[in-house]
């Protein structure tokens, strides 16, 4: 038994922990340890990689790659694979992974899992869309292998399904080419939602990367900066040879050791004292870069890769996080009552995410992308006061017709969840009964 | 293209090695294991990686000299080796070997002779050709027995006593011996240590610490580092004191 945490760090109980190392094995350890869950990287913030007191089967030891066509751009790989490993082999050679979220720390099984989605929604889609296929171990002892010809309901429900219809033991991936590593951006200071959205709805078309920080203590006024960036093609980062030397320190940075968060603060270093100055400061500071600028596609993409253990800054009692999404149709109303009741309450976010989904429609069951806006906040964990103002949000999300992401999410109640996801009876049908999770159980019963 | 080959390719550190290795240029790579389904998957891995490293599999029975000898020979007939690094090992339950000397036997073969088996294969052709480096991977439990692993300390004793004499013989040739002492690492070998809680280094820092140290022929060194410091308190703790600790 091991104590284990998900990136919220809101709880740290006892697993019994099996990691799987050989990809022949893993139907076999399934059945002799369950019922079971399985862990990737734990880049979840809530307890959808939890399973406490129970197994937890480790993943990231499942990390060979197996087959790569660079005609056609395939990967096979096995399901522990971090997509920064994928990422880092690939873009030298000409080809990257077409989704990614905002850090490249996880794995590719918890990318299916969570089917997740990165500023590109609107271009490209979520992860799932580029997955043709996978082979999933059961907890009866039996290895299927899925796609979306053969198996379209059991594919359909793996991905995104949360872990619970088996472990994905391995994974054809599509990648997709890339010129460079560079990226054309622009970043753009906005004032209130209308501009945002106005923005957002003018970039959908030219720009394949969208998203926006908002100061989510500025109330009415909400002002923010909207980043949008397309990758640069080979001709184009050639013809601005200072890349190179720009390049070659970045790779220097990179492949030092990452700075690290030292220790727990035993008090939340977000707070009231911390966050207004922050929001002001970040918000003067992306201000001042505003205009047209190249970046590297790792700060760009995974601006907090760099700094290890960064969720430790929220102390000992861990913090949640709190993403919706709601349709466009009455989302601007939305999002500002959500904006009006974190002013009104007093817990700021140090980190709140604004962007719009395109529009299309997730492959997955429980896929959480739909068409709509999304905003993703960030709350340390004070307790009542903070569950009290998440129960605000639902509220506004439930009326908007909206639902959460189950990535992130440690408390939601089970009625929003529902709504939320109207495909899940569907869903239920292919779940393994082998697996369970703290969420599974708090959100379907068991 | 250099030339490396891996005893025992399938060990989580020796697949780390190797994925530095092919990472940092294209290589020619032997890799020798027991299993054959596994060795090849390191082989895919390695080639998806590195699609001008030209990768080969073999397998070969690790507890037979014969066999060894066997192996060995094919191996150096194909072309000049570089680098040998001979990285095979099971951690042995200390319990199960005091009650069955069959298992006994087994962790003493497979930790101590064949390692050492192998090594000798090797030296042979490349004193031959007086170029080449010989690495092999000890442990930190080779240096001092201890009540709860000494039979698989001691195979590794064995082990660094024979780098020691293989050193001292190579020393005025072009070949290097390189002995590594791991310390506890992150591994699935390792994986039962790791739930009971025991802190290690990760596998990927071992790795770059074993390519580091064979690329500049250090003949000895500890990994992660600080080990070299905690091995010399160790050894040198007087026996009334080291008896009493429960380690
Ligand atoms: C800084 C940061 C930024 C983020 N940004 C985004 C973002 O922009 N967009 C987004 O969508 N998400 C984002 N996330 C969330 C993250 O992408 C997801 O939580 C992701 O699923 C985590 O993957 P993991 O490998 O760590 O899996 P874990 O968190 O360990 O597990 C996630 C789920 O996957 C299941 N799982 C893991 N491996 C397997 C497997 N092999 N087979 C079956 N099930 C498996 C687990 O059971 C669990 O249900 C972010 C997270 C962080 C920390």
């Amino acid at each position: 038994m091991k104590p284990v945490s998900a990136w919220g760090r809101l709880s740290n109980d006892l697993h019994d922990v099996h990691v799987l190392t050989d990809r022949s094995h893993v139907a076999t350890v399934l059945a002799a340890h369950q019922p079971g869950l399985a862990f990737g990287n734990g880049r979840s913030y809530g307890d959808v990689c939890l399973n406490p007191h129970g197994n937890l089967w480790h993943t990231t030891g499942l990390n060979k790659f197996m087959a790569f066509d660079d005609a056609t751009g395939r990967l096979v790989c096995e399901a522990g694979v971090l997509l920064r490993d994928i990422q880092r082999l690939f873009v030298p050679r000409g080809w990257m992974l077409p989704v990614t979220p905002g850090t490249q720390l996880i794995t590719v099984g918890g990318a299916i899992a969570n089917d997740v989605h990165g500023k590109n929604h609107h271009a490209v889609g979520s992860f799932g869309d580029h997955v043709l296929g996978v082979s999933l171990a059961r907890t009866t002892g039996e290895v299927l292998s899925l796609d979306w010809t053969q198996t379209p309901a059991l594919m359909g429900a793996t991905l995104g399904g949360l872990g619970l219809t088996g472990v994905i033991v391995t994974a054809e991936l599509q990648l997709r080419r890339v010129g460079s590593p560079w990226l054309r951006t622009e970043t753009l200071p906005y004032q209130g939602l209308a501009e945002f959205f106005e923005l957002a709805d003018a970039s959908e078309h030219d720009w394949e990367h969208t998203v926006s920080w908002i100061d989510c203590l500025a109330g009415q006024t909400a002002r923010g900066i909207f980043m949008r960036a397309n990758p640069m093609s080979a001709p184009q980062a050639a013809a601005m040879p200072s890349l190179k030397a720009v390049l070659a320190a970045h790779q220097q940075k990179t492949h030092s050791q990452p700075l690290r968060m030292p220790f727990v603060p035993p008090l939340s270093l977000v707070n009231g004292l911390s966050l207004k100055p922050f929001n002001m400061a970040y918000y003067e500071l992306q201000k001042l870069k505003s205009g047209f600028d190249v970046a590297h596609y790792e700060p760009f993409s995974y601006p907090l890769d760099n700094l290890q253990d960064w969720n430790r800054m929220y102390g000992p009692r861990g913090f949640y996080q709190y993403q919706s999404v709601v349709p466009r149709e009455g989302g601007q109303l939305a999002v500002q009552a959500m904006l009006d009741a974190i002013a009104a309450s007093g817990e700021g976010s140090f980190l709140a995410v604004l962007k719009t989904f395109g529009n299309r429609e997730a492959k997955g069951m429980l896929s959480f992308p739909e068409p709509g806006v999304t905003l993703a906040l960030d709350f340390p964990n004070r307790g009542q006061r903070t569950l009290q103002l998440m129960d605000r949000l639902d509220a506004i999300v439930r009326e908007a017709k909206g639902r959460l992401y189950m990535a992130k999410d440690a408390r939601m109640p089970r009625d929003l969840f529902e709504a939320g996801y109207p495909r899940l009876s569907e869903f239920l049908a292919h779940r393994d009964a082998g697996i369970s999770s703290a969420m599974s159980r708090r959100l379907m019963g068991v | 293209m250099q030339h490396m080959v891996i005893i025992g390719a399938t060990s989580a550190m020796a697949e780390h090695c190797a994925r530095l290795w092919v990472q940092a240029a294209p290589v020619r790579l032997t890799l020798v294991g027991r299993d054959e389904a596994r060795t090849r998957r390191v082989a895919d891995d390695l080639r998806v990686r590195s699609p001008q490293s030209d990768v080969q599999v073999m397998t070969s029975d690790f507890a037979d000299a014969t066999a060894i000898q066997r192996t060995v020979s094919h191996i150096v007939a194909q072309a000049a080796v570089d680098v040998v690094l001979i990285a095979h090992g099971v951690l042995s339950d200390q319990g199960t070997c005091q009650d069955d000397l069959l298992a006994c036997d087994a962790a003493l073969q497979i930790n101590g002779v064949s390692p050492v088996l192998f090594a000798e294969a090797f030296a042979k052709p490349m004193v031959a050709a007086n170029h080449g480096t010989i690495a092999i991977i000890g442990s930190v439990a080779g240096d001092r027995g201890r009540k709860t692993n000494y039979v698989y300390g001691a195979a590794k004793g064995l082990v660094s006593r024979y780098a020691q004499g293989m050193q001292h013989r190579l020393a005025h040739t072009g070949v290097k011996v390189v002995l590594v002492k791991p310390g506890p690492t992150d591994t699935p070998m390792t994986s039962d240590l790791k739930a009971k809680g025991q802190k290690m280094a990760s596998v990927e820092q071992v790795a770059k610490d074993i390519v580091k140290g064979i690329a500049s022929g250090k003949p000895v060194f500890y990994t992660p580092g600080i080990w070299q410091i905690i091995m010399l308190v160790v050894m040198h703790l007087p026996r009334f004191v080291f008896n009493k600790l429960n380690i």
